[in-house]
């Protein structure tokens, strides 16, 4: 399969500061790929290299085979970013804008058509003769998106696509970047929401302090990091005496709900005779799957 | 993907928006500077008319017309390309235009076009209401038009060298209050440099407004004050220098790709 973008080597550094050291990635063409990190791991350094608006200090980025920056204008053909802050034109309307989008990547009248479509699919066919400054903060991020796709590119990049967007849209969103993705584009998403990757990509990248710590499919990331856990419910005074009756196994307790992270599922039949021993009651008990938030704190370290 | 069509269509786009970006305000970007190029006009003739005759047979409101047209095209050529790009880098919306396969040279050639565009559209207007007062004469119309383009080229380029540069709108007043102001007041708009002292003469020939003034008016009645060949070099030269210095600016990245 055609790598749609590829990270040789990329390094960017700001003085003293590397806000990316070193990184080498490829997203194959049709993948949905998630690239996480905290704040600072140098994801939006990233794509602001790949969208040519950072030049790197050293390596080669390309998309779809195209040079960013010795070949700038097919590889900016093939991409459609969609930036992180909520910016506009003041002095035009939805269409207006839009089409001037268009225009920019050489696409004329005869693409009028489809921005009209992406104005429908976007749900903002109302709003296409209002002036961008009457648009809502949702409305606002609508035509963000729907200004990186005028140009028909086949890889979409999302920086944060759904910070700041109330729970409905955020699921409408997530459909149609689903739709894109099945449609055949290529997906990139930045998120801070573990479970926005979770949900929607194939693969992911964990970001820390410029390097990837993490590079694979959601799937065996959430095997490789995470055995299931065991959640019970305990009639239980002291957290403490837990300790020292189930020795070898870690827990986490929240109010009387115990979690315990299980490295084999043997663990299950330790922990319940060692409760039964020490004549603790189990009032109820669920097994949990490890989720990417847990993994993302285990290699990064931090809180998202 | 990027052939010569859908560049031109890029070009043609954003040329397209420049020019409607200043004619949706144009009441702020055209009649606020043609009322005030006109309020100069009436109050400066009103006063002096009469009294002064800088040309001989050439009344002083009308000496005064070519000037006030070729103040205004300059101010508002540089308006153009310094305004919108200060505008777009303080909204953030300049990113809408870095992440296209637009050239540093389309970029170039649009902002400047539409510069030029306002500012001799400005000017013309002036000209239009200034005919009502006096008749004007036009000894050589191809001198005021090579006066218009180039000096409102030199203008745009300079706007888009300040647009690039600045990142604070105060930073971009500075450049208004303290470079263009100064330098197009005393360029010779409301006297002819022969009615300075020698040693002013030689300060204001060190102004290349001077040049574009002189030359400008040069192609109304046929006289000046230097030969209009000789501004029309140095303004040639100014541009070329200009538009060299900002084609740089924009394809090395500076202050707009990190």
């Amino acid at each position: 399969m055609k790598k749609a973008i590829s990270f040789k080597k990329v390094k960017k550094s700001y003085g003293q500061l590397k806000a990316v050291n070193g990184i080498t990635l490829s997203i194959e063409e049709g993948e949905f790929f998630g690239l996480l990190g905290p704040n600072g791991a140098g994801k939006s350094t990233l794509i602001n290299m790949l969208a040519g608006l950072v030049k790197p200090t050293s390596g080669s980025i390309s998309a779809m085979g195209f040079d960013v920056i010795k070949d700038y204008q097919n590889a900016r053909h093939s991409l459609g970013i969609v930036p992180q802050e909520l910016v506009f034109d003041p002095f035009f309307n939805l269409r207006e804008m839009l089409r001037f989008q268009a225009g920019y990547f050489g696409k004329g009248k005869s693409n009028d058509a489809w921005v009209d479509e992406v104005i429908e699919r976007l749900d903002l066919k109302e709003k296409a003769s209002t002036n961008m400054r009457m648009l809502s903060g949702g409305m606002k991020r609508r035509a963000l998106i729907a200004q990186a796709l005028v140009h028909r590119p086949p890889v979409i990049v999302l920086d944060e696509p759904t910070a700041g967007v109330d729970v409905e849209l955020r699921q409408k969103l997530w459909a149609f970047i689903k739709e894109l993705n099945v449609e055949g584009h290529t997906i990139v998403l930045t998120t801070h929401y573990l479970e926005e990757a979770e949900a929607l990509c194939n693969r992911v990248a964990m970001l820390r302090a410029g390097k990837v710590v993490a590079l694979d499919t959601t799937t065996n990331l959430l095997k490789k990091f995470a055995a299931k856990n065991l959640k019970l419910r305990l009639s239980l005074e002291n957290a403490f005496k837990l300790s020292s009756i189930i020795k070898g196994i870690k827990f986490s307790a929240d109010s009387d709900f115990y979690t315990f992270e299980l490295k084999k599922i043997d663990d299950i039949g330790k922990i319940i005779s060692a409760l039964n021993k020490a004549s603790i009651e189990i009032l109820d008990m669920e097994t949990v799957d490890q989720d990417l938030e847990n993994i993302f704190l285990k290699l990064t370290g931090n809180k998202v | 993907m990027n052939n010569l069509h859908n560049q031109l269509i890029g070009t043609w786009t954003l040329l397209k928006k420049e020019l409607l970006r200043f004619w949706r305000v144009a009441f702020q970007t055209v009649a606020a500077p043609v009322i005030t190029g006109i309020l100069y006009l009436l109050i400066f003739s009103h006063v002096l008319d009469g009294r002064v005759e800088v040309y001989e047979g050439v009344p002083y409101m009308a000496f005064l017309i070519p000037g006030l047209i070729m103040m205004s095209l300059l101010q508002n050529s540089f308006s153009n390309s310094s305004s919108s790009l200060i505008q777009a880098k303080v909204m953030g919306n300049i990113v809408f235009l870095l992440l296209t396969p637009l050239s540093y040279i389309q970029l170039f050639f649009s902002f400047l076009v539409a510069s030029i565009a306002r500012g001799i559209f400005v000017g013309f207007c002036i000209y239009l209401i200034a005919t009502l007062y006096i008749d004007l004469p036009i000894e050589h119309p191809w001198i005021i038009f090579l006066f218009a383009v180039f000096g409102g080229g030199l203008m745009g380029a300079f706007g888009i060298i300040a647009g690039v540069w600045a990142h604070r709108f105060d930073q971009m007043s500075a450049f208004g209050n303290f470079v263009i102001m100064p330098l197009s007041m005393l360029s010779g708009v409301f006297y002819s440099i022969h009615s300075l002292p020698v040693s002013w003469q030689k300060v204001s020939q060190l102004n290349p407004f001077f040049y574009m003034i002189d030359g400008f008016r040069y192609g109304f009645f046929g006289q000046s004050d230097v030969s209009p060949y000789f501004s029309l070099s140095i303004v040639i030269l100014f541009f070329i220098v200009l538009s060299y210095g900002t084609i740089q600016m924009l394809k090395s990245g500076y202050k707009l790709r990190g």
